[in-house]
């Protein structure tokens, strides 16, 4: 392996968080918990990670909430204070925990770059070169004089954005800025980042997505709980990462099935998780007393998108309850169900929507996404 | 080294332009305000002290000394009492940049440095219309704003860094400078006091910073100063043992706590 110059080096990082049962933010709680030793408890964040980020990399960190992910990045950008364990930066760093940090609403778009640029470390002389190529990226040349807080969210995030790529620094750091705005806005995020590929520039990128792990990191971390439990190879670690998202949150799933209770339709299913193509069973029961004669349910994913659906159609049922079986020709992730039922005169009775969850996990293929597993196949030709 | 030191410049100076744009907005005298409102407040009290309850009668221009001492005394609570919320203030920026802590502070103190020069403008005009002339004196009129500068900053930094763990302190600093109003002669003339007390008065450094400037504005016999009433040497030096006290341990106690500030605010 080639010598390679290390950007930044985190050696044993430990970061806790005291969580006092009340947070004594007033004089008479303070001595009241001095007297009563308050019984605090403290959350290990983080738990000895260590890793290195070479130069020239694009460095992605993946974990589910609350695994970590952003306290391992504010330690790297100097905003907490490690417990323990060391940080080493190699060069300048240009943190974007979020973008447009300080935007004050009662300010004009114009004097918002320049406050965002002092924070990001330019001088107002480095900002008047800028401006109007950042006014223009942003798209919102005659909007430039009104107040921020007459902006839509849109605007205002195209106008931090283009303010964040102007940052030329050894070392940048995201948190989750491709999750933020419309398609078009995301494909140029995408093509901003494609470019600091291209260009061998030091990147560190926290993402829920893992096709931006896999498209664009060289290298990737997952974080568990505080700890490091893949790392290197950007399929392996997303491997890791969908594998953990498998069991379905538990405090939801509670709530899930304590909703169902109270509900005049029950369903069930034959599991929790399902393997890619597996049949699910699925059985939706309601009271005698209610004269159903229509049943339908579908299937959506977690953004709302109407994946599946089906009904009884104009055939009467009977019976007190039904029971499906579909093939799960779907992508990995989270899905809900929905239930309906009709009576004779075609009146619906009652209907639910996300009445339970289910999700869908597969061994991970960098070849495939979406929603969908349809059928498929390629060919290459040279055309003369 | 000057990368950092140009940067944080760059930050202080955007800080203090929006603080100066965002607080006047939307009122139609804009920045007149931070010299009409000390003048109103002067004006109610120089009707109070020269007609209804006639203490300053005798004491030669008494509205000019009673209208600077408005004017330093807002720019001390401005300062104490904008500067010890700052830093909550800005916790949307503590939370997710990692600029100098110190910077948020400086910056709430030099907007109320700058209302402060824009005032001492009208008091020069004032003074001028009430007959009083400049002199060589005036010159040291800085250093003692700059002393009062120094002693609002330690104060802002350490209660700044007390406000992030306890909300209490902005209510207690504001029954403090109330009763301080008082305390520091800003309106009763310090010639009220019967002389035996005026030692103790000395003791307290906005007394000494007040009365040092108004006999450096004002220069005539009849000053009373920490100089000329004061004998006992510890007393004279008490308000500067007390000032270079209240600054170290503000000071050092924002420093040993900033780290901490982006969990906790």
């Amino acid at each position: 392996m080639s010598e390679r110059e290390i950007a930044i080096s985190v050696k044993d990082i430990h970061k806790n968080f005291i969580l006092p049962q009340h947070k004594n933010t007033s004089l008479k709680q303070a001595a009241v918990n001095i007297v009563r030793k308050n019984n605090v408890t403290t959350q290990k964040v983080l738990d000895g990670v260590s890793f290195d980020v070479y130069k020239g990399e694009f460095f992605g960190i993946v974990g589910r909430n609350g695994s970590g992910k952003s306290t391992l990045l504010k330690l790297i950008a100097g905003v907490y204070t490690p417990a323990s364990g060391s940080i080493e930066m190699n060069g300048g760093l240009t943190p974007f925990i979020e973008l447009g940090v300080g935007f004050n609403q009662e300010l004009s778009g114009r004097d918002n770059v320049f406050l965002n640029g002092a924070l990001l470390g330019y001088t107002r002389k480095q900002m008047e070169a800028m401006y109007d190529e950042i006014v223009e990226f942003a798209e919102i040349e005659e909007h430039m004089d009104k107040k921020l807080k007459n902006y839509s969210s849109g605007m205002q995030v195209r106008l931090a954005f283009s303010i964040a790529i102007k940052a030329k620094n050894d070392i940048l750091i995201f948190d989750e800025v491709l999750a933020v705005g419309d398609e078009a806005f995301q494909k140029k995020c995408m093509a901003v980042f494609r470019e600091y590929r291209k260009n061998k520039q030091t990147v560190i990128l926290v993402t829920h997505s893992m096709e931006n792990v896999t498209t664009l990191c060289s290298r990737a971390l997952m974080l568990e709980d505080g700890k490091i439990v893949a790392t290197g190879d950007v399929r392996k670690v997303a491997a890791a990462y969908q594998k953990s998202n498998l069991p379905l949150d538990s405090t939801t799933d509670e709530k899930m099935s304590k909703n169902a209770k109270q509900k005049m339709i029950n369903i069930s299913g034959n599991n929790k998780a399902y393997k890619m193509g597996e049949t699910m069973k699925i059985t939706m029961g309601w009271p005698s007393s209610e004269k159903v004669a229509w049943a339908g349910v579908a299937i959506s994913g977690v953004n709302g998108e109407y994946v599946f659906g089906t009904n009884t159609g104009v055939v009467k049922i009977k019976g007190n309850s039904i029971s499906y079986d579909v093939d799960l020709n779907l992508g990995p992730g989270d899905y809900y169900l929905t239930a309906a039922i009709k009576d004779l005169d075609d009146n619906l009775i009652e209907s639910y929507e996300k009445i339970a969850t289910f999700s869908v996990y597969s061994d991970y293929d960098p070849r495939i996404g979406g929603l969908t597993r349809m059928k498929y196949k390629y060919a290459t030709s040279e055309k003369s | 080294m000057r990368y950092l030191h140009s940067r944080n410049r760059a930050i202080l100076s955007e800080m203090v332009r929006t603080d100066f744009k965002v607080r006047y907005q939307g009122s139609v005298l804009g920045y007149l305000w931070a010299i009409l409102k000390p003048l109103f407040i002067f004006a109610v009290l120089y009707i109070l002290f020269v007609y209804i309850a006639p203490i300053g009668k005798d004491i030669p221009h008494f509205g000019i000394s009673l209208l600077l001492g408005i004017v330093l005394w807002n720019f001390f609570s401005e300062t104490t009492m904008i500067g010890a919320t700052s830093i909550v203030a800005h916790g949307d920026l503590i939370r997710k940049i990692s600029i100098p802590r110190y910077l948020v502070v400086v910056a709430s103190s030099v907007s109320a440095m700058i209302n402060l020069s824009l005032s001492m403008v009208v008091v020069i005009i004032f003074a001028f219309l009430n007959g009083v002339y400049p002199s060589v004196s005036w010159l040291l009129i800085p250093i003692v704003i700059f002393e009062f500068y120094i002693f609002s900053l330690g104060l802002a930094f350490g209660l700044s860094a007390l406000y992030v763990k306890f909300r209490d302190i902005t209510y207690i600093w504001e029954v403090f400078l109330q009763a301080g109003f008082y305390a520091s002669m800003v309106l009763i003339p310090m010639q009220a006091v019967p002389e035996k007390y005026r030692d103790w008065f000395f003791i307290n450094p906005v007394v000494q910073i007040l009365q040092d400037a108004r006999a450096l504005l004002i220069p005539t016999a009849d000053n009373i100063t920490i100089w000329n009433t004061v004998e006992s040497l510890t007393i004279r030096l008490a308000p500067f043992i007390l000032i270079t006290l209240i600054c170290v341990f503000g000071f050092y106690y924002f420093k040993s706590r900033s780290k901490y500030f982006a969990e906790e605010v």
